[in-house]
């Protein structure tokens, strides 16, 4: 049996989203740590300097090209297991059966969709600007330079409809996380029911905890909580 | 005890052929006693149409008993109709409302095409259980029936995968047509107990590989089979076929 059997197979096309699905979880928790900086009420220097970090230094930048490797394969794999499990009744049900499966395990190409277009949007607000376009500077004395994507965080969350579609998106990643986050571990084989309820739980707080997280951020800056 | 009569309308998928066109048919049934069997209620039906000099209902039934796995009828948009853990056989028109229209789907999945009506062809089902679904044993004289040990969690656990009857209603309610469920409690059942060791990886693999061949769709965990299963076969076996796939696979030369 080849790798390329292994992971084409029904089975194992589950493997590439589980395991893509779980580098991602992974990333949300250091995404949601560093931008936790900005309840720092010091004006943005630790947020600028946490994005600093995460901008110049080699470990993180490698790691950035394993997260977008993930990203696009969770993405690509995801429409294509979507379109061929679609594609397996060509004649639907007069009668729907959705009495046993909740709304959201049976959204997840939806939800992702709307996390896909708001990774577009987010990387048009922060990463691009970042990486390409350029931003602002923030002197921290010392010769010490930083782009103020602190107050880039601020002028964007100035816009109602931003705070709002932010707001949407991280609902859509609480739903998605509430389902994939336990199913992940099922798909690659977590069977042993003291474990599974353990990841069960963990999952669905998880998927309230950090979208949460996420969503006082925009909130916290319409509002100047933060300033 | 009283019997209460009822007289329903059974809007009923006919199709001639595989081929051909279907279409819903609505039927009246008059003077249904809640206390028949759905598929009792079917045949008066069909005796109706007989006598009409009309074409009765195709549908599969054997032994009416809640164990062959030959029902298959998608109830008012549920596998075997609205009760838990149950076979269509075993479903009792007091489950029913006078005055109700009832909607009688075949399973739909490419992978299980109409024969006739609400009839389908489940033989991949078959070719899945030919491609590992067996133990080998040596010949000679039986070895005693308790001989081998097994451990109690591990014995009611593949008893337990064992009560799948095969009647496909997982990927019935499946919303990608997935045969993961029944695939799952047929490796379980054997990979469990140290009868089934021999073959342990080449099963799971040549039986995925099979399903795959069939054109069944893949598993996202939703739960919707274990939901209808009428022998509550638990979704945990399919955890433990995916540890069975990633450990064959990995480990295969």
């Amino acid at each position: 049996m080849t790798f390329k059997q292994m992971f084409t197979s029904s089975v194992g096309k589950k493997f590439v989203m589980a395991f893509t699905g779980i580098f991602l979880v992974l990333f949300l928790v250091v995404h949601a740590g560093l931008n936790a900086c900005i309840w720092a009420m010091d004006g943005g220097v630790m947020f600028n300097k946490a994005a600093h970090f995460m901008g110049s230094f080699v470990v993180p930048r490698v790691l950035e090209i394993g997260l977008f490797l993930g990203i696009f394969l969770h993405i690509i794999q995801g429409y294509m297991l979507t379109l061929e499990n679609r594609s397996k009744r060509k004649v639907g049900y007069e009668v729907n059966y959705s009495k046993g499966s909740k709304w959201y395990s049976r959204s997840m190409a939806i939800l992702g969709t709307i996390l896909l277009m708001f990774f577009i949007i987010h990387w048009k607000h922060f990463w691009i600007p970042s990486r390409i376009t350029g931003v602002a500077e923030m002197d921290l004395g010392n010769g010490f330079v930083v782009h103020n994507l602190y107050g880039v965080m601020q002028d964007t969350f100035q816009n109602i409809g931003v705070v709002l579609f932010y707001v949407i998106s991280c609902i859509s990643l609480g739903y998605h996380l509430a389902h994939g986050f336990q199913s992940a571990f099922k798909t690659i084989g977590v069977h042993n029911k003291r474990y599974h309820a353990l990841i069960s739980t963990i999952g669905y707080g998880f998927a309230i905890i950090i979208p949460l997280a996420f969503a006082m951020m925009p909130i916290s800056f319409y509002l100047h909580w933060v300033k | 005890m009283s019997q209460n009569t009822m007289n329903l309308k059974v809007k009923v998928w006919r199709q001639k052929n595989t081929n051909a066109q279907g279409a819903f048919v609505t039927y009246d049934v008059a003077g249904i006693s809640d206390e028949m069997s759905f598929l009792e209620m079917m045949d008066i039906l069909n005796e109706k149409l007989i006598t009409e000099g009309g074409d009765p209902v195709a549908f599969d039934h054997d032994c009416r008993e809640g164990i062959c796995g030959m029902c298959s009828m998608y109830i008012n948009g549920k596998p075997h109709g609205p009760w838990q853990a149950n076979t269509t056989c075993q479903l009792h028109m007091r489950a029913f409302k006078d005055g109700e229209t009832i909607v009688i789907e075949p399973w739909r999945a490419n992978s299980f095409p109409i024969v006739k009506d609400l009839t389908v062809d489940r033989s991949a089902f078959d070719r899945i259980i030919q491609a590992g679904g067996y133990i080998s044993v040596n010949t000679g004289n039986a070895v005693d029936g308790n001989s081998l040990p097994i451990e109690k969690q591990n014995a009611d656990d593949a008893f337990a995968a064992a009560m799948c009857i095969g009647c496909g209603a997982c990927v019935a309610a499946c919303k990608n047509s997935s045969a993961m469920l029944f695939l799952s409690a047929k490796v379980s059942h054997l990979a469990l107990l140290p009868q089934g060791a021999p073959e342990r990886k080449s099963r799971v693999l040549n039986m995925v590989a099979q399903m795959d061949k069939e054109g069944f769709g893949s598993c996202t965990n939703t739960g919707a089979c274990e939901a209808t299963c009428p022998k509550e076969i638990s979704i945990a076996n399919i955890a433990r076929l995916n540890s069975e796939y990633l450990g064959a696979s990995l480990s295969a030369e």
